[in-house]
């Protein structure tokens, strides 16, 4: 037993026996201490803030020397309530919020609630074509950014660096076609109720396939760095196992359990927004292990270019065609454009209903304030997200905004698996646990 | 905001008032795969007709509504005979005004066998909000169930562990409630002061 007061290291007894707490600082007299205590039970707090938990996760860890004996994980550092601020915001404005949840992937978050919202309003066939091929196109986008900073993040919490800085190259390039083509990179609100916010710009068809073209070589440098690599292998494989039976009852979709061999993709087996109309392929792997679900992402990119490729050729004939439902009483009045500024109202708009036309203006001011009304009832909506099964339950009361949001995230459902993933296995072996399920905290506080 | 009373309707027509209409009970056929569900369900679950309140088919979705006594054995039947492998959440909604079925838990249910989707539904009263705890029938409903405690504080009896998950330990109250205001705080520039969300006229 020390015989001064440590300030980072100090000891207790318990009816469990000596506890010592340690918060950083001076690790010798633990060090000591423990070396005279018979068992060697550490729990240890990793996180909220630490680089390796891929966001603001806690992990409370108990270890048997280096093996983990328990993980329980701490949540809501980021609870932001969205689910509760939607209530009192009507229903166009609720895109704007439901885009921030997961902030790696905003246009699933819209389309979940969007598709929700249409299906209440009984629209979902009157949503145009090229509204639900841009949606398909601007979500296989953003798939792929997803699974860059999945990738990415995974390889350097990993302690490979060269993979991020490819990820995060490759990530800029899809960033710059949401750019260019709602006039911002990450939180957009693009996809609304009806339809989308406003159409492509010109030249959009060019600029995708350009980048496509660009992707598809460039995606080849990360596979060489990691696909088959041996040090990668040897810290993913076999490594955080969940086989089927696991992922089922904790109710874990995307990407791992698709690593168990089963072909869970929502695009295929309920598919919405026109996805029965592509050709893509779902990606599977039966290994349960963090390589698996590695080589799942890896894959699935070239497939989402695969979509985006079928998305421009059916694009080149839908010039011109409507981006929004005809129903003037919901698609929203105003119309954007983009300026040197960013998105913001188009001139000719303004022109209209401050000019011309009191109607339009009335017309304007009543759907942009008041909104329109859904008619009562529940539905639940679901989109195959990057992580999985991105499900809204939405409840309208017949109002003009949401009586009851509820999303059903998959980072959420996801994250309760790492204590079946990681209890047993080595400390070193949770980091990659944790960064193959890819939570996205954004997404799981909500 | 601006000290608008009441509905805060300036349209003129503040005399109207539209009821909102709740899909009422449905009646066979259901259509589609549901009438399936429901032969199945009855066929597996002799007590049926004693266990489900009433079936409710609206915009293309099946909703069982269930008595809370017998939700773990529908729950069970529905896993083991009928295939709903998943558990997509639970999700709490809050209808202050259907008195003694004050608070709902909504468990969205999918099958991968049969690629179908259920919904079960589950309403108890403010007082006693009890509600049997899945987690034996689906583990991943653990954290689901103390999303639902959290928000709306339906206790979920048998969890092996039912705290707080989203909101810190020591919060009072349970946010998602309708009885419990949004807040915010007011901000004032130069004079003019912008009051907090729930006191603006457009969100009361």
């Amino acid at each position: 037993m020390s015989t001064y007061a440590d300030p980072y290291a100090s000891s207790r007894e318990t009816t469990e026996g000596t506890v010592f707490s340690v918060t950083g600082g001076d690790w010798d007299s633990l060090v000591t201490e423990i070396g005279q205590a018979k068992e060697e039970r550490v729990v240890v707090n990793m996180g909220p803030q630490h680089p390796s938990t891929h966001g603001v996760l806690r992990l409370v860890l108990e270890l048997e020397g280096e093996t983990v004996t328990e993980v329980r994980c701490g949540i809501g550092y980021l609870h932001t309530g969205i689910e509760k601020n939607i209530e009192f915001r009507n229903w166009t404005q609720a895109t704007t919020f439901v885009t921030r949840m997961d902030y790696l992937a905003p246009l699933f978050n819209e389309a979940a609630y969007c598709l929700g919202v249409e299906k209440l309003l009984g629209i979902t066939n009157d949503v145009p074509e090229k509204a639900n091929v841009i949606r398909v196109m601007m979500m296989e986008f953003n798939r792929i950014s997803s699974h860059m900073v999945a990738l990415g993040t995974g390889a350097l919490e990993l302690g490979a660096l060269s993979p991020m800085i490819f990820c995060f190259r490759e990530r800029e390039k899809v960033l710059d076609i949401f750019e260019f083509i709602s006039g911002l990179r990450m939180n957009m609100a693009y996809i609304r109720p009806g339809g989308v916010a406003q159409d492509l710009p010109a030249g959009a068809v060019d600029k995708i396939l350009a980048t496509v073209k660009d992707l598809r070589h460039s995606f080849k440098d990360n596979e060489k760095l990691l696909v088959g690599n041996s040090i990668w292998m040897k810290r993913t494989e076999g490594i955080g196992y969940l086989d089927l039976a696991g992922a089922t009852t904790l109710g874990v979709t995307g990407p791992v359990i698709r690593a168990t061999g089963l072909p869970l993709d929502l695009r295929k087996i309920q598919p919405y927004s026109g996805y029965e109309n592509y050709k893509f392929d779902v990606v599977t792997a039966d290994t349960c292990d963090v390589y698996g679900r590695f080589l799942i992402r890896i894959n699935e990119l070239e497939q989402s270019l695969r979509i985006i490729e079928q998305c421009a050729e059916k694009l080149k004939s839908l010039e011109g065609a409507p981006v929004m439902v005809a129903d003037k009483k919901i698609a929203w009045p105003a119309q954007l454009a983009i300026g040197a500024d960013g998105m913001g109202n188009s001139l000719n708009h303004i022109r209209e209903i401050m000019g011309t036309s009191m109607e339009s203006l009335i017309h304007h001011f009543k759907l942009v304030t008041e909104g329109f009304r859904v008619p009562a009832g529940q539905v639940y909506s679901a989109v195959e997200s990057p992580r999985g099964e991105l499900g809204a339950h939405v409840v309208s009361d017949g109002g003009t905004r949401p009586y009851r949001v509820h999303f059903r995230e998959p980072s959420f459902n996801n994250l309760q698996s790492t204590s079946a993933m990681c209890e047993g296995s080595m400390v070193a072996d949770i980091i990659g646990a944790v960064a193959s399920i890819d939570p996205v905290m954004g997404g799981v506080d909500r | 905001m601006f000290g608008a009373a009441g509905t805060g309707d300036t349209s003129g027509y503040g005399g109207l008032v539209r009821a909102a209409a709740t899909p009422g009970s449905s009646q066979r056929p259901f259509g589609g795969y549901f009438d399936q569900v429901a032969d199945d369900l009855e066929r597996a679950y002799p007590d049926f007709a004693d266990a489900i309140e009433r079936v409710v088919v609206d915009r293309g979705e099946l909703t069982l509504h269930i008595k809370r006594e017998r939700l773990v054995e529908v729950a069970l039947i529905l896993r083991d005979k009928l295939k709903f492998e998943m558990s997509m959440g639970v999700s709490g909604v809050h209808y202050p005004e259907d008195t003694n079925r004050e608070l709902h838990a909504v468990y969205h249910l999918l099958s991968v066998t049969n690629n179908q989707r259920i919904r079960l539904e589950v309403s108890v009263p403010d007082v006693d909000p009890h509600i049997p705890s899945l987690v034996e029938v689906w583990a991943g409903s653990n954290w689901n169930e103390r999303e639902t405690y959290d928000m709306f504080g339906i206790i979920f009896d048998g969890h092996p562990g039912l705290t707080r998950i989203l909101m810190p330990d020591d919060w009072q109250g349970h946010p998602q409630r309708k009885d419990y205001a949004l807040g915010g705080i007011g901000v004032e520039y130069k004079g003019a002061v912008t009051p907090p969300p729930s006191d603006r006229r457009s969100y009361k």
